[in-house]
């Protein structure tokens, strides 16, 4: 290992959480500021609430305006961004690690004292539903999002970006109260990585965040699952699979025989899926298969595109080979598998994008950041005993499945979920 | 982080950056062959041989190249464009050897028939995927009115009809000229061992066969005019518009990246406060693109069907707004951005190794990041608006696609 993992993190009184992991190697920084804002609290009549706040919040405020906060991050080297998910809106970005505190300063000042203009809402609003246009013509995209909602239900299955309705019916008035009530501190996550010092990073963030006083919020229940198999008809030459079934949560114990398993799946150019459906039968030239958590729940997310006339064939061929995983894994796929595992693990440590959105994820699901030594033993402790006992107590399935194309297909009621 | 380079007698070229701090090292043969290196006959035959290169040589099955790339933990790929193939693997220090190994062997691939006629299939379903996604096609077709019959009008990835009468012996004929030892490349960067390197390739790659290759780097005279391509279930309008650009080779690049920052970067820029901000369009960028011997300048939006006309305008005003100048605090802030995107670059192994590679596709001399940093922070505001007068953006060849029939040129 070329340098030593330098990683810390500490929990302020008012509930915030900073991690930060040093790479004085580096010459630059990345960051992320997570709020507990995220699309998670949309009302269902408004959703498209928390992305269209978080728009406002980057409008102006603290003094700079709009034109003025863009310039004075540019002004330091900040490739900046905001974004919204299902738990947290953030904003982060990556720049010369000299100009770090101020990147923070400027951003806690602008987002603590958001002006949320009037003035500036219908430009707002026009940007989230650009966003929301823009997924339309992502058609891979929207039969996942379609499955995503299915599977996991409101909120936890939302598209972040919200809807148009939603967001056409959002007042400037929605825009603040849900800032008052979620842009607090208690259950926030802002992650460091690059070149930085620890102490120093710490007594900023605890000066800049003092005022921001704590209101816990509480996490919905999931509700409106749908189960099964859906069709959206649309003119395409593609035509769109998706595949989900629950597996174990990132937090899980287990989780790591999970991730084997589907890592035999879909990881590499030698995993089975793009083996039978890509290489053997030349099927489609996308296809994959990817663990998911939210929170204490987890799935496999499943992708293929092909011709219409593949369609039915692909999907017979992916679910077969999912289902063909309880017949367990061999040792070559896992010895292959180990090494990627731990190749994968090392590269990742070169880069502070990679890093921060690691160890915010880290603390986000584990409430720590797992070491790379702690992994590289989970990793060592993968035995095909091991896999294929899990694999016996966990065949995959029961199967929800969403097709974007021109035809429906046939789905065996053996596949489909109850 | 120094240069090491070493050519080996048939002319292939070895280049490495090395670090020994990094944590991995990246290796990838880098080809001047690409889509301009093409006849219209066999349109699309080096992307379909950038994929039949993973498929098998006289040892290796197609199978085996698959396992083993993933026995070594490799990240690995491979992209084709209009001047370069790049097969590329990531891996830990401790798999030098067997990567280049492998890495050597996959470059003289066997080509077998039936393994062609599968991953025909494999291609066709990648134009297919394309052709469902923005801008549709428009890309290909704006390439090819731009550039009419100059070799950078032909598509990357070909058509269905040219890909699909493709035979295996004319996708020999164009390996056998254009994978001479003299148009490729071996670059590494990261933590590399350099002389066993130089060891290895020589005697994996020193016996192959140097033929004389002709790259025809002609200067393309560009056709101006307006395409609207029809897609009805298409929800938003895609514009994209070409006009001339300085090339590989000229030093007014680095004036016109400064200058297209300034117009039309993705954030902070005229046209991001023009359309982007007030929530006018969906995308909008403009950027500059260089070819050996030819330059381009992109400029692009995306937006409701309805709103196109109008932002069209809206783009060409910022364009004739260059012709008028930009500030010197446009100027600093966008020098700003691009030093600190060459410094998040300069931080990661891959990318360096496709600093390198790409240097010596463009044949240029090779720069370090802090150099190629110095070139940018040289620029004056003079050299940016000279540039914005000597490639006028609005004067170009634009493509519209989506249900809105009824676009035209402002």
């Amino acid at each position: 290992m070329a340098h030593q993992q330098l990683i810390n993190h500490h929990i302020f009184d008012n509930g915030l959480t900073l991690v930060a992991q040093s790479m004085p190697w580096l010459q630059s920084a990345a960051f992320t500021f997570g709020l507990p804002a995220g699309c998670r609290f949309d009302p269902m009549d408004k959703q498209g609430l928390s992305n269209l706040t978080c728009e406002m919040a980057f409008r102006g405020g603290g003094g700079y305006s709009n034109r003025e906060l863009v310039e004075a991050l540019e002004g330091i080297g900040c490739d900046y961004y905001s974004s919204t998910g299902i738990y947290h809106t953030f904003f982060g970005g990556a720049l010369p690690a000299e100009n770090l505190i101020q990147a923070l300063e400027i951003y806690l000042r602008t987002i603590g004292g958001a002006d949320l203009a009037e003035s500036q809402f219908e430009d707002g609003r026009n940007v989230c539903l650009q966003e929301v246009y823009g997924l339309e013509d992502d058609l891979a995209g929207k039969a996942m999002l379609e499955l995503r909602l299915r599977h996991y239900g409101h909120p936890f299955g939302r598209n972040s970006d919200g809807d148009v309705q939603g967001l056409e019916s959002a007042t400037i008035d929605d825009v603040r109260a849900y800032f008052r009530r979620y842009y607090q501190p208690h259950g926030a996550i802002m992650a460091v990585a690059g070149n930085c010092d620890w102490e120093k990073l710490k007594a900023h963030v605890e000066r800049i965040t003092a005022d921001m006083k704590p209101d816990p919020v509480e996490m919905p229940k999931a509700a409106d699952e749908k189960r099964g198999y859906y069709h959206i008809p649309f003119e395409s030459n593609q035509t769109h699979l998706t595949f989900a079934w629950p597996w174990l949560p990132y937090r899980d114990d287990q989780y790591y025989l999970a991730r084997a398993a589907i890592g035999v799946l879909s990881d590499g150019m030698s995993s089975r899926l793009f083996h039978e459906v890509r290489e053997k039968r030349g099927l489609c030239y996308a296809v994959s298969a990817n663990c998911h958590s939210i929170l204490d729940r987890g799935a496999v997310f499943g992708y293929s595109g092909t011709t219409t006339q593949s369609a039915q064939e692909t999907m017979n061929v992916f679910l077969a080979e999912v289902r063909g995983l309880a017949h367990g894994v061999r040792k070559d796929e896992l010895d292959r598998l180990k090494v990627q595992f731990r190749s994968g693990l090392i590269m990742q440590q070169e880069s502070c994008r990679s890093r921060v959105s690691a160890i915010a994820g880290d603390m986000f699901h584990l409430g720590r950041v797992r070491m790379l030594d702690e992994i590289n033993e989970k990793i060592n402790s993968l035995t095909v005993e091991r896999v294929n006992q899990f694999l016996a107590e966990h065949v995959p399935g029961p199967f929800d499945i969403v097709t974007l194309g021109e035809s429906e297909l046939e789905v065996n009621d053996e596949f489909a979920s109850a | 982080m120094n240069l090491r380079r070493h050519k080996l007698a048939n002319g292939l070229t070895i280049l490495a950056e090395v670090n020994d701090a990094a944590y991995f090292a990246a290796y990838g043969f880098f080809v001047k062959a690409g889509a301009r290196d093409e006849t219209p006959e066999i349109s699309g035959v080096s992307h379909f041989l950038e994929h039949m290169v993973f498929k098998g040589t006289e040892k290796r099955t197609a199978d085996q190249v698959n396992l083993e790339l993933d026995e070594l933990g490799s990240s690995s790929n491979a992209r084709t464009g209009e001047e370069s193939t790049i097969y590329h693997s990531a891996v830990l220090p401790e798999f030098q050897g067997h990567i280049v190994e492998l890495l050597s062997d996959i470059m003289r691939p066997s080509l077998r028939n039936d393994d062609f006629e599968t991953e025909k299939k494999v291609i066709i379903e990648e134009i297919m995927m394309y052709q469902d996604q923005p801008p549709y096609g428009g890309q290909e077709l704006l390439m090819s009115s731009y550039f009419g019959t100059h070799t950078l009008g032909q598509s990357i990835l070909g058509t269905v009809e040219t890909v699909g009468e493709l035979t295996a012996e004319q996708m020999r004929n164009y390996f056998s000229r254009q994978y001479s030892p003299g148009n490729i490349a071996f670059v590494a960067s990261g933590k590399v061992c350099f002389d066993k390197l130089i060891e290895d390739v020589e005697k994996y790659c020193g016996g192959w066969q140097a033929y004389d290759v002709d790259r025809n780097i002609a200067v393309a005279t560009p056709t101006f005019g307006f395409q609207t391509l029809h897609k009805e279930n298409s929800h938003l309008q895609y514009i994209m518009q070409l006009s001339p650009g300085p090339s590989t080779e000229d030093n007014d690049r680095f004036a016109m990246r400064v200058l297209t920052s300034v117009l039309g970067d993705d954030g902070g820029s005229r046209l991001f406060w023009e359309l982007l901000d007030p929530g006018l369009a969906e995308s909008a960028a403009i950027g500059n693109c260089e070819f050996l011997g030819t330059g381009t300048v992109m400029s692009y939006f995306s937006c409701p069907p309805e709103l196109a006309q109008e932002n069209l305008q809206r783009l060409q005003k910022i364009q004739l707004s260059a012709l008028q100048g930009v500030s010197q605090k446009e100027v600093d802030l966008a020098k700003q951005k691009i030093a600190s995107q060459i410094l998040l670059a300069s931080e990661r192994t891959e990318s360096r190794m496709f600093s390198v590679g790409m240097q010596w596709i463009n044949g240029l001399p090779y720069k370090t990041p802090a150099e190629i940093a110095a070139d940018y922070k040289a620029v004056t505001l003079e050299q940016c608006n000279a540039v914005a007068h000597r490639y006028p953006l609005d004067q170009n060849c634009t493509v519209s696609v989506g249900p809105n029939q009824n676009i035209n040129r402002p």
